[in-house]
């Protein structure tokens, strides 16, 4: 009985191809370099809105 | 067998995702609408008065494309039981099965939340506030309400593609004009003809689906007719720009030109008998439509760019 209550509830662990680890991989790269990009354009607007003020702050 | 048994026959691992390319992600955004999108969003910012530092002006850009993408996928999200079952749209990456319907719609509402955000923080928040509108309007009010309601969907629905220039303008201006107004109203006008010509040698797809589309509804008759209408309200207002002193005589010339030539291509699908006439007629139509919007507003930008 115990047994088969531990078979019922056994979580399959999915089993990825090689097509499938490559294809994550490459999403996996694809939202790196997003998140990258995105990081980025933040920097250059704030060095734009700032201009020069950016060195600018008291110590 | 396990507790969780699905219905469905397809490979347990494409019901949980994981199956699909970047490639694939990227083609949920439908790249190709959102090219359009892009180019009249620039013409909108090109056009509006004040100029915008190229940086924020690329930002906004960007956040226009981004969130029409991400409505692309949230309508490809909510579509996929009619795309499986119409031939130009069943291998789209959701039917064909390459992503999960989850995935697609996680991926649409992250990028939509990130575009409007993105748009507020870094450009203004008057064209954020647009762009999250326009992402609604297409996402709610089009796709889940009104596309298999009533065969004025297009007509309500063509507001949202007509929305980019007004962002555009907004983020340059950090308000709506009269003028960002006619030139939402261009697309708004352009929108009916173009598909309705699309959906007389389509109709059959739709009906197989049940999307009310016109043909469908009122009958192709009817359909021809309104694209008449539609066509006669479309060239007046591609001439108010001139009107309105926001474009020179060469855009009103040639905007004259090729609304002429589009009244006439309109005229002969409204006068084509059913059958193969009208599909070619209405090909013709369909074709030109594009070709149009895109010349109406490249002039528009021309001209700003020669300082006409």
């Amino acid at each position: 009985m115990q047994d088969d209550d531990n078979e019922r509830h056994k979580i399959e662990a999915p089993v990825w191809t090689e097509e499938q680890i490559k294809k994550r991989r490459q999403r996996n790269l694809a939202i790196a370099w997003t998140l990258a990009g995105f990081i980025l354009l933040f920097f250059v607007v704030t060095i734009v809105k700032l201009g020069g003020n950016v060195a600018n702050r008291p110590m | 067998m396990s507790d969780t048994a699905y219905s469905n026959d397809r490979p347990e691992v494409l019901r949980q995702g994981g199956e699909g390319s970047a490639g694939d992600f990227f083609e949920l955004l439908k790249p190709r609408v959102m090219s359009l999108v892009i180019f009249t969003a620039l013409v909108g910012i090109a056009l509006a008065p004040g100029g915008i530092h190229p940086v924020i002006g690329f930002t906004a850009l960007l956040c226009i494309a981004v969130g029409a993408g991400a409505s692309g996928a949230l309508n490809m999200w909510y579509d996929a039981d009619i795309d499986a079952k119409m031939a130009r749209t069943a291998n789209r990456p959701i039917p064909s099965g390459r992503v999960a319907p989850q995935e697609a719609a996680v991926f649409g509402s992250i990028l939509s939340v990130f575009s409007v955000m993105t748009m507020g923080v870094l450009v203004n928040w008057v064209a954020a506030a647009l762009l999250a509108f326009t992402i609604f309007f297409y996402v709610a009010v089009y796709t889940m309400w009104l596309k298999r309601r009533t065969p004025q969907n297009i007509v309500i629905g063509g507001a949202a593609g007509a929305f980019p220039p007004m962002i555009g303008w907004a983020a340059v201006t950090g308000s709506v004009s009269l003028e960002s107004l006619v030139l939402f109203l261009i697309i708004f006008m352009w929108t009916p003809p173009h598909f309705w010509a699309l959906a007389l040698f389509r109709s059959g797809d739709y009906e197989k689906v049940g999307v009310p589309m016109m043909p469908v509804v009122a009958g192709e008759r009817e359909t021809r007719r309104q694209i008449m209408i539609y066509s006669v309200l479309l060239v007046p207002v591609t001439l108010l720009p001139g009107l309105m002193g926001f474009a020179g005589a060469l855009y009103t010339g040639a905007t004259a030109l090729l609304g002429f030539v589009f009244l006439a291509l309109a005229f002969r699908v409204w006068r084509a008998e059913p059958g193969l006439r009208q599909d070619k007629a209405a090909k013709g139509l369909f074709a030109y439509s594009i070709v149009y919007l895109f010349l109406v507003f490249s002039l528009l930008l021309v001209e700003r760019l020669l300082g006409l």
